[in-house]
């Protein structure tokens, strides 16, 4: 394992953005705290309950890791301002949907960002996501790979720079679901492609009752902790690291992220549309690859 | 090889003393088969030996063994079609197999990267036999096989994943190749991605007996682990395969083909079709997954067990039609 991840947060090419640098560089040091915890939960557990995390052992692996993500500030708990769902027993381990709700009338400025937190896995940091000013974000929903029984987190970063969690325990799936790429030359036979569904906003008064979008990128997100068989070198991580979505100059959502994104990053969200302009995005992978498409705001329904 | 450390015994009622003794060829096939604890293997064909898998999850009760295996006998030697879930198991199997020939296993085929079909493969490398797999095998098992390993220690139990080895093939099948056990040659066919991205048929042209590995279910509901749209695709492709009889992955040993299809054929319609509707109408996967396929829940063992992770994984797949 150790070997692997070496490769894993490797810095891409040499045309990344800084943003990209920077995540890179706190994704590694977030990397080799993990490894850290890591060698000491396996080290002061032994039997057969080590193969297993647990909540209090995906506890103290966020605890030792949280001073690399956050420093020393503190984390205020289940103020309701954020929330995070996802299901009680991950179904397949490569597909774990996760919701993340905002409630704007806890966090009246906006929210900043959300970071997505899932403690035991080899890159516990899933993805932090920037959400625009006055973009209108109060529920995203992704999918990411769980390796292990882990806390969920969604870390909430308002715009006066409180920070607040909400956390769930989900058990790993059972059986032979592995959080790995079911279809590997699939994935990498349309790789790039990209998707934008628009919903419109749903009948009747529902909270929030705005549009939504959800966003597709073809793409394996590969974890990169398996050989070649034939050259026996390790795959270098090949992943989705950033993407922004806007429309005309305002920013709605960007996220930096990592291996814990499942392949065929998926995003959905709602968001308050402005006038006119089309939606674009553009992202950003491992290798340097930049992916844009463009789309136009439907009139229908929004 | 200790076969004496196995019970021997005969369900037609001969009695087979000594060890590592031969078994006599004079038997009528249908009646010759061997047992050793759980393990009973019967003879579905001439020269053709299966062994039919519980229809439950992987547990230490039932030692791994809920999937079907396959022997296949020629007349310089013998190739066996997956190892079982366990290393206990896969001994089992190699007694068993002592019983009903005096042939080496030359070789071992994997029909696919799943745990309950190859955790077992190290008792067949170390009994001489070469493993044979799908071309993407090898990068299958490098990306899970720490995790099945892991994974498998809470469900199994320390006891029975002692000494367990992810194995990989050394021999690799891209498209079709044959293997000659002498005066009887196996037909190997690798597949698109469907139950996994590793799907191999083995075919055994004396007999027309077909090993479909998890490629047919019947009984125990599909599991998703590949493309569905990729299954159901392929599937006109396998049905024309002129077999006399198959032995799916999961199920009866000896089924008539190509009705054996027909099950999992409407399932997956089923499912599809509720997934389908679902994102027409926009409705998020953690929502669909709940109701998807449902109608079928009383078609199926292992039902619950399985149907929201083929669903989730049919979703994500469907999304991009
Ligand atoms: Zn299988």
């Amino acid at each position: 394992m150790p070997a692997c991840l070496g490769t894993t947060f490797r810095t891409g090419g040499g045309t990344e953005m800084q943003v990209s640098a920077s995540w890179n560089r706190r994704l590694a040091i977030v990397a080799a705290a993990y490894l850290v915890v890591m060698a000491g939960s396996l080290a002061d557990l032994s039997g057969p309950a080590a193969a297993q995390q647990s909540p209090t052992s995906s506890e103290r692996i966020w605890t030792s890791l949280k001073g690399d993500v956050f420093g020393d500030r503190p984390i205020l708990a289940d103020t309701g301002l954020v929330r995070i769902e996802a299901p009680k027993r991950a179904q397949d381990a490569a597909v774990v949907p996760v919701d993340v709700y905002i409630d704007p009338a806890k966090a009246p400025d906006g929210v900043k960002s959300v970071t997505m937190i899932i403690d035991v896995n080899p890159s516990p940091v899933a993805a932090t996501f920037q959400i625009g000013k006055e973009a209108g974000v109060t529920h995203l929903s992704t999918r990411v790979r769980v390796d292990d029984y882990s806390y969920l987190r969604a870390i909430a970063e308002t715009q006066g720079g409180e920070l607040h969690m909400s956390q769930t325990f989900v058990k790993a799936s059972g059986g032979c679901s592995a959080p790995a790429v079911k279809n590997t030359d699939e994935a990498l036979a349309s790789m790039g492609r990209m998707k934008l569904r628009q919903f419109a906003p749903a009948a009747g008064e529902t909270a929030g009752n705005a549009p939504e979008l959800q966003l597709m990128i073809r793409h394996p997100n590969n974890s990169g902790l398996q050989r070649d068989p034939l050259t026996q070198y390790f795959i270098p991580a090949h992943f989705i690291q950033n993407f922004s979505i806007s429309q005309g100059d305002r920013l709605i959502l960007a996220m930096e992220g990592g291996i814990s994104i499942s392949e065929d990053p998926n995003f959905r969200f709602d968001f308050a549309p402005g006038a006119g302009s089309e939606i674009r995005v553009e992202a950003t992978d491992t290798e340097g690859k930049v992916f844009r498409d463009q789309w136009p705001l439907e009139a229908a329904g929004l | 090889m200790r076969t004496d450390l196995f019970r021997r015994r005969l369900v037609t009622g001969f009695a087979c003393i000594g060890a590592g003794a031969a078994m006599p060829c004079c038997l009528p096939h249908q009646a010759l088969a061997a047992n050793h604890q759980n393990f009973a293997l019967s003879e579905i064909a001439d020269g053709v030996f299966a062994f039919r898998g519980k229809n439950e999850l992987m547990t230490p009760g039932n030692e791994g063994a809920i999937c079907n295996l396959g022997l296949v006998v020629g007349d310089e030697a013998a190739a066996v079609i997956d190892s079982g879930g366990s290393l206990v198991q896969a001994r089992a199997f190699i007694a068993a197999i002592s019983e009903v020939t005096p042939k080496p296993v030359r070789f071992l085929i994997n029909t696919h990267m799943h745990p309950d079909h190859i955790f077992g493969n190290a008792a067949f490398r170390d009994i001489g036999a070469t493993v044979i797999g799908h071309k993407n095998l090898p990068r299958a098992l490098e990306a899970r096989g720490a995790f099945y390993l892991r994974n498998y220690r809470s469900q199994l139990g320390e006891a029975l994943m002692e000494g367990i080895e992810i194995v990989p093939p050394a021999q690799l099948v891209a498209d079709r190749a044959e293997f000659d056990l002498g005066g009887r040659v196996l037909h190997l066919r690798a597949w698109k991605a469907a139950h996994t991205d590793n799907d191999l048929t083995v075919y055994d042209a004396a007999t027309g007996t077909l090993f479909t590995g998890d490629l047919v279910f019947m009984e125990h509901l599909p599991t998703l682990d590949g493309s569905l749209l990729g299954w159901i695709r392929q599937m006109d492709a396998l049905a024309a395969i002129d077999a006399q009889r198959v032995v799916p992955g999961h199920g009866p040993i000896a089924a008539d083909w190509p009705e054996a299809l027909e099950a999992q054929r409407r399932y997956f319609e089923v499912l599809a079709g509720d997934i389908r509707q679902a994102i027409t109408e926009g409705r998020p996967l953690a929502e669909t997954v709940k109701t998807a396929g449902r109608s079928e829940a009383s078609n199926w063992a292992l039902f619950d067990e399985y149907n929201e992770r083929n669903a989730t994984a049919a979703y994500a797949e469907l999304e991009w039609e």
